[in-house]
């Protein structure tokens, strides 16, 4: 399939500094891509150049197969972007904010659209309140159904669930994801790994302004290594009789009564690392499976690198 | 013509800003007010203008004080156009397939109609104090044009600070400037008066051939060169802030 998206060797200075170095990424329709990374990566400048509000020095962006810089009116018809302050206006009701984008985008029925849209977004109730009165997720609620003013494919979301209660940030997920099914693509910015875990087809890692990696959530943490099986033991004597029994594994040692064995295939190594031990009965105390978080892989990848 | 409709569309948006922020027009009115009161009741009596006795001084200030009345407002235009940068809307409607010009002639459109409702309920103010017109409707058709010139040079004046400035405290900073030239202007006092490096500045300065325009209009005199000066000075001061503001908005 052609990518929808296509950023093509985009670089970027401010002053002397570069912000973004070659960065390079392609996103398939349809699709929700995450471009991770930590405050000041060069996160939001990227958006700005994909959305057309920012010249990039050099490189271009295909959106649809058009470039943004040229053809930035007809881009414009496909998109949204919500930026990163969620900006809707707080002086206007929740749907006076979706009539004044409706009208902006000139569509058939600002007044009709705007209620189902609140319908959608559950802000019926709130719809004659002051956006200033509203609570963070409300706004961020608001914000997005603005976005879908004008039904575009492609929605530009900047980090959108910054600064939401944990409860919030569930249920705009959900309705990332409903977005997703209906066909929309998404790309997003955030800097919570759990989020691009949670949401991502694919990730990109930016990294002082460069894709440091790519891939999908689980192939990002392929990279950071398998699973690993802990055991936790009652005595010392009992560790350094296992580790002898286990030396076809990798072992990692924690402290005197505990390891880190890596499972080189999951289950199945758990079950022949258990087994060998029982068979020379050797119990551990404790034990369990864990998975490598995206934590990892983003400590992994950006060692070295200022956070 | 979605270039007009969308201006529009913009500027109705500002105008529910106004409405609903009622103290920003208490603000805006309330200081032009004082001072006209302060001028006709307090120092009028001590001012001595040849020409002009103390019962028709509010005729002589009043010009001054619509001119005051534009440059407070100018304040919240420059307030409202950087909260719409910092707060990331100009990037939202950027982000839309819009004219670009449409933004900010949108806020040009509200920022006159604002200042021409403040600059008409101080006019009453006057009238109600003693103010009063020998002028004709000609004459008034043409104060009132050039009191929207000068709003509309003022409003675009704004531009470019407000969209510069990086917190809200500085966008509406640059209005004191105008504040200044008033008062270094023949607005309250003749120029004649003033010390002679000063006068000389404040002869030839914009506001003063402003003022004597719409003075000279309201009062039915012969208006002189000051007409075409003043013209002169608000299409300059509007094309060189326009091109400006236009500028830096592109990368703001």
């Amino acid at each position: 399939m052609t990518p929808i998206i296509e950023v093509k060797n985009i670089k970027k200075r401010f002053k002397k500094q570069l912000v973004l170095d070659s960065v390079s990424i392609e996103v398939q329709p349809g699709s929700i891509y995450a471009l991770l990374g930590a405050n000041g990566a060069g996160k939001s400048t990227l958006l700005k150049i994909i959305t057309g509000l920012l010249d990039s020095d050099q490189g271009n962006v295909l959106v649809n197969n058009l470039t943004v810089t040229k053809d930035l009116h007809q881009v414009q018809q496909l998109f949204s972007f919500s930026a990163q302050t969620s900006s809707v206006d707080d002086i206007l009701t929740g749907y006076e904010n979706l009539v004044l984008i409706a009208k902006l985008r000139h569509v058939a029925h600002p007044k009709q659209l705007a209620l189902d849209l609140l319908a959608q977004f559950k802000l019926t109730d709130a719809a004659k309140k002051r956006v200033a009165d509203y609570s963070g997720g409300m706004r961020r609620r608001l914000d997005l159904a603005m976005s879908l003013v004008g039904n575009p494919e492609i929605l530009f979301l900047d980090e959108p669930t910054t600064g939401l209660d944990p409860s919030s940030r569930n249920d705009l997920w959900q309705t990332i994801r409903e977005l997703k099914s209906q066909g929309k693509t998404i790309f997003l910015t955030t800097q919570y790994l759990e989020e691009a875990d949670q949401l991502a087809d694919k990730i990109g890692f930016l990294g002082e302004g460069k894709i440091i990696a790519t891939g999908t959530p689980s192939e990002m943490k392929h990279l950071a290594g398998s699973e690993k099986l802990q055991l936790i033991f009652l005595t010392s004597e009992q560790l350094a009789q296992a580790q002898t029994l286990l030396t076809d594994f990798k072992v990692q040692l924690i402290d005197e009564v505990s390891i880190n064995v890596e499972l080189p295939d999951s289950m199945q190594s758990v079950l022949k690392i258990l087994h060998l031990l029982s068979t020379n009965e050797i119990e551990p105390n404790t034990f369990q499976v864990t998975s490598p978080t995206l934590d990892d892989v983003f400590l992994k990848l950006t060692k070295g690198a200022s956070l | 013509m979605t270039f007009i409709t969308d201006t529009f569309t913009l500027a109705g948006r500002l105008i529910k800003h106004n409405l609903r922020s009622l103290d920003t027009i208490i603000t805006v009115i309330l200081m032009p007010i004082m001072l006209l009161l302060l001028m006709v009741y307090l120092f009028g009596g001590s001012i001595e203008i040849p020409g002009v006795s103390h019962a028709e001084y509010v005729n002589y200030v009043l010009p001054g004080i619509l001119l005051m009345t534009i440059a407070t407002g100018s304040a919240y235009t420059a307030l409202r156009i950087n909260t719409d940068k910092l707060s990331g809307m100009f990037d939202r409607f950027k982000s839309l397939p819009i004219s670009k010009s449409a933004v900010l002639n949108g806020q040009a459109v509200a920022s006159v109609i604002f200042m021409m409702t403040s600059t008409l309920i101080v006019l009453l103010v006057g009238f109600l104090i003693g103010f009063r017109s020998q002028a004709n409707f000609a004459e008034w058709g043409l104060a009132i044009l050039i009191l929207m010139g000068f709003a509309l040079a003022i409003t675009w004046l704004s531009v470019p600070f407000a969209l510069a400035a990086k917190s809200v405290d500085g966008a509406s900073a640059f209005s004191y400037l105008v504040l200044i030239l008033l008062f270094i202007s023949s607005a309250f006092v003749p120029v004649t008066g003033m010390p002679k490096v000063i006068q000389v500045f404040a002869e030839n300065q914009p506001v003063t051939h402003i003022i004597q325009a719409i003075r000279q209009l309201l009062t039915a005199q012969p208006i002189g060169n000051h007409g075409w000066i003043a013209l002169a000075w608000i299409v300059a001061i509007t094309l060189i802030s326009y091109l400006l503001g236009t500028r830096i908005y592109r990368h703001v």
